[in-house]
């Protein structure tokens, strides 16, 4: 079921297609595809790409630098990048911290953080969980004491995604005891490159490190870099926290995904047969495919909500639930297409200047550690379950 | 039938768990997958003097002559502990064609030699384009004087790069996926035109690419009768999937075990996670895949000894469908209980999911063993 789209809908869907397809580079296309690990400097050099073109924050108003785009052309965009494995655009920087400065930070905060995140100048992280305060944020322990004109800041963030490549983190801390837990936080930015800051790898069960622990010891923080005021930060990091959940959703790479499953269920060979022509298999992809629609159609949904003036409700949830769990059926479904193939754990394969002969079929490299990789989907974000919680309280009023 | 334990493997399970939970802790676990070849030799030689190797041989070779139900209680413990020594390779699949079709000499020669823990095999039988079908054999065995000269690859050949003795099926006749014509060789790893292309696998195991490239076997190497060995292949095939899925039987326990006590300390919110009910009951659907998973899987070990083939053939699909969504199920709610700490290659939960998953895709995933136990009617 495709979109019915206007004339000028498509004309802006074929510019977006002529436009990625000619720039992503082929490796990166490769290595999107197949979920390998793309490196710093790829990102980097795609988001500049973007930046050039205008394009890099579709989702902010237009005098920050945004596109004002109507909510098809967004969608449509995000499914054009997604469809000629365009890496996805870090959300830290554009999609998480910025709206918050936006609407919380200090003028000064604004000329000097939005346009260095255009130009994709920083690479920000997310210093939220720590080992004790997972689904429950709001009981985290990092310290923060005002000394002067600077913060000191103590304690540990964890799970901290792609920190090693940072050099800022927006950041949650405790600067009081007293009264509700939700009452004494503060939201910092601090500077990742200087002393104090310890960033420690993680190994995930698929074998990469692409989380972090990052330990703060006696960190300086000067008080130009909090945002808003102090002990006022959960209000900000919830108003981030329920921003573009449209965008965790992921429709577009779910479609490339889903095409991707298609491909090598059609060169995969079960009894002399392709794969795809094996009708239970073939009908596991369409519940998945009935899935996508149904979460595509709600996120165009929320989409036009927002540009009328209405915030993301709390059924945004059922996105981050809907869109992680086509995510991850889609993972599943690649490791049964491959079978026996899904057994070799060959971790230089998935790296740039691999070039000896693949073990079996070149696209089954990736898709074992992809398929447990991706479990972490269901967690991250707000677990799941958080996300049935909120609906349950905030929408059924329980 | 008898569902319950005998006393012998009950004492052979309470040795099993003790030498799992002192001595086979995570941690050597994982010095062990480190060493060279992928295990540890020296816990080969213990499983050898606890007679374990010895266990399922038959008592004229070496052997205890010990059931499929007796190995399998083995093997749940093995499973616990994610053993990651090729006892599959070696004694289930490598000592079970030698027994079950071997000449006299052939396994007076080999079966003492596995039960003693001095002979490594490698069941070289799947190939590349094969996926799960059994019969598929695409290498080719040609006569050449008293003997063969053989030429293919095989795929996923667990311990290949270990073993002292390969066994490797090839087509003496008919057609890739005919029935007939399939026979079982004995082959030399060292041997001239062997080549192997090893690799560690996703749950922490070793396995090889297999090239046989005009590699010449004497008559001596024939493993049963010419053209005739695809019932002995199904056979053994059949036997190994009940003792996977023993084996994930004592990985979905742990797994479980492990979940529980995780939700039991882990607090959020001012309180333990598992009282939250949402959560039990998601801990409760974990323990029943892990007994009906069990249940069945100990039903097809008695089974696999007596049966006809195609009582047989329902037995192990039935028990290997179960395992497959049994560990799914465990592997992927035990991650998620765990919250981020799931996703760390630090915790053991991880581990067992891989191990759980790639259990399933072993001789058939779920899919494939519907299907078989569709057809069989
Ligand atoms: C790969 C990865 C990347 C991440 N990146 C970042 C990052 O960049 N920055 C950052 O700050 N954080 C990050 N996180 C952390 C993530 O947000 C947390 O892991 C998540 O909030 C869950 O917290 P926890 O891990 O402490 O699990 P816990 O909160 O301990 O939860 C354990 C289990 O209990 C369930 N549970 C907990 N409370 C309830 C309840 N009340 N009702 C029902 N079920 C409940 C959870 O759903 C989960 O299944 C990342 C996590 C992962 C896995
Ligand atoms: C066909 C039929 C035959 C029956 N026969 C008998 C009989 O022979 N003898 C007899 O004594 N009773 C009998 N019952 C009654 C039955 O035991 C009750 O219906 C049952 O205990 C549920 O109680 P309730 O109807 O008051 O529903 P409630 O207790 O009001 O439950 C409503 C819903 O909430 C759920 N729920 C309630 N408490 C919890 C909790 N703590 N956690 C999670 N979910 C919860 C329930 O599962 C249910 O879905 C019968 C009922 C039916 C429908």
């Amino acid at each position: 079921m495709e979109l019915i789209l206007t004339a000028e809908e498509e004309a802006f869907r074929q510019e977006v297609r002529a436009f990625v397809t000619a720039e992503v580079p082929e490796e990166v296309r490769r290595k999107t595809m197949t979920g390998f690990r793309l490196s710093k400097e790829e990102h980097v050099t795609w988001q500049k790409k973007l930046f050039e073109k205008g394009w890099v924050a579709p989702g902010w108003p237009v005098e920050h630098g945004g596109t004002g785009w109507t909510p098809m052309q967004k969608h449509l965009f995000e499914e054009e990048c997604a469809a000629a494995g365009a890496p996805p655009v870090i959300a830290f920087g554009v999609t998480m911290v910025a709206p918050v400065i936006m609407a919380f930070g200090s003028d000064a905060q604004k000329d000097y953080y939005l346009p260095r995140i255009l130009r994709s100048d920083d690479w920000w992280c997310q210093g939220y969980s720590e080992p004790g305060s997972g689904s429950d944020l709001a009981s985290l322990r990092t310290k923060a004491v005002l000394n002067g004109d600077h913060y000191v800041v103590n304690g540990q963030k964890t799970w901290t995604s792609l920190a090693q490549h940072a050099n800022l983190m927006f950041c949650l801390t405790r600067t009081s005891d007293t009264g509700k837990r939700q009452e004494g936080i503060t939201f910092l930015l601090i500077d990742m490159e200087q002393p104090g800051v310890t960033v420690q790898p993680i190994k995930t069960i698929d074998g990469s490190t692409e989380i972090n622990n990052v330990f703060l010891e006696d960190v300086k923080v000067p008080v130009a870099n909090r945002v808003g005021e102090e002990d006022k930060g959960w209000t900000y990091a919830k108003y981030l926290l329920g921003h573009e959940r449209t965008s965790i959703a992921a429709v577009g790479r779910s479609k490339a995904q889903l095409k991707r499953l298609k491909t090598i269920a059609s060169v995969e060979m079960q009894e002399g047969k392709p794969l795809i022509e094996d009708q239970n298999f073939k009908e596991k992809i369409a519940a998945i495919e009935i899935d996508l629609l149904s979460l595509e159609s709600l996120v165009l949904r929320v989409l036009s909500d927002e540009s009328a003036g209405k915030g993301p409700g709390p059924e945004a949830s059922f996105l981050k639930i809907r869109g992680t769990e086509v995510q991850q059926g889609i993972t599943e479904l690649l490791v049964e297409a491959v079978g026996n193939y899904a057994h070799p754990y060959v971790p230089e394969a998935m790296k740039t200047g691999w070039n000896e002969d693949p073990i079996g079929p070149e696209h089954a490299a990736s898709i074992a550690p992809h398929y447990f990789n991706w479990r972490k989907a269901s967690i991250y974000g707000g677990s799941n379950e958080i996300q049935k919680n909120i609906i349950a309280k905030a929408v059924l009023g329980f | 039938m008898s569902f319950a334990f005998t006393d012998d493997q009950k004492l052979l399970a309470e040795s099993a768990d003790r030498f799992i939970q002192n001595d086979y802790t995570f941690e050597n676990r994982r010095k062990n997958m480190e060493m060279d070849g992928g295990f540890n030799r020296a816990v080969w030689t213990q499983f050898a003097e606890l007679g374990w190797l010895a266990l399922a041989i038959p008592e004229a070779y070496g052997g205890l002559g010990g059931s499929t139900g007796d190995a399998a209680v083995l093997l749940e413990s093995l499973g616990r502990g994610l053993v990651v020594e090729p006892y599959h390779s070696t004694v289930v699949l490598g000592a079970g064609a030698v027994a079950a079709a071997g000449s006299e000499a052939q396994k007076n020669e080999i079966l003492p030699e596995v039960a003693e823990g001095k002979r490594l095999l490698a069941f070289a039988h799947v190939e590349p384009r094969a996926r799960f079908t059994l019969n598929h054999v695409e290498t080719s065995a040609i006569k050449d004087g008293g003997g063969y000269i053989l030429n293919g690859e095989k795929a996923i050949v667990h311990n290949a790069e270990t073993a002292d003795t390969l066994i490797v099926s090839a087509r003496t006749g008919g057609a890739t996926t005919d029935h007939d014509g399939v026979t079982l060789f004995l082959v030399d790893p060292a041997a001239k035109g062997v080549t192997l292309r090893s690799y560690p696998t996703i749950d922490g195991l070793r396995a090889s690419e297999v090239t046989l490239e005009a590699v010449q076997v004497g008559a001596d190497a024939i493993l049963g009768t010419v053209g005739g060995a695809m019932p002995v292949i199904e056979a053994v095939v059949d036997r190994a999937c009940v003792l996977l899925c023993a084996e994930a039987a004592g990985a979905m326990d742990a797994a479980v075990t492990l979940t529980v006590d995780y939700m039991k300390t882990r607090e959020q919110f001012g309180r333990p996670i598992g009282t939250f009910q949402v959560l039990q009951h998601r801990a409760v659907e974990m323990l029943g895949a892990k007994d009906f998973s069990r249940a069945l899987t100990y039903r097809a070990a008695s089974v696999v000894d007596v049966a006809d083939p195609r009582e047989r053939a329902r037995a192990v699909s039935a028990a290997k469908v179960e395992m497959g969504r049994g560990g799914k199920t465990i592997g992927q709610e035990g991650v998620q209980l765990h919250g981020g700490m799931g996703m760390t290659d630090d915790m053991a939960v991880g581990h067992y999911f891989k191990r759980l998953t790639m259990i399933d895709v072993l001789f058939g995933n779920i899919d494939h063993h519907l299907r078989r136990f569709a057809r069989l009617g």
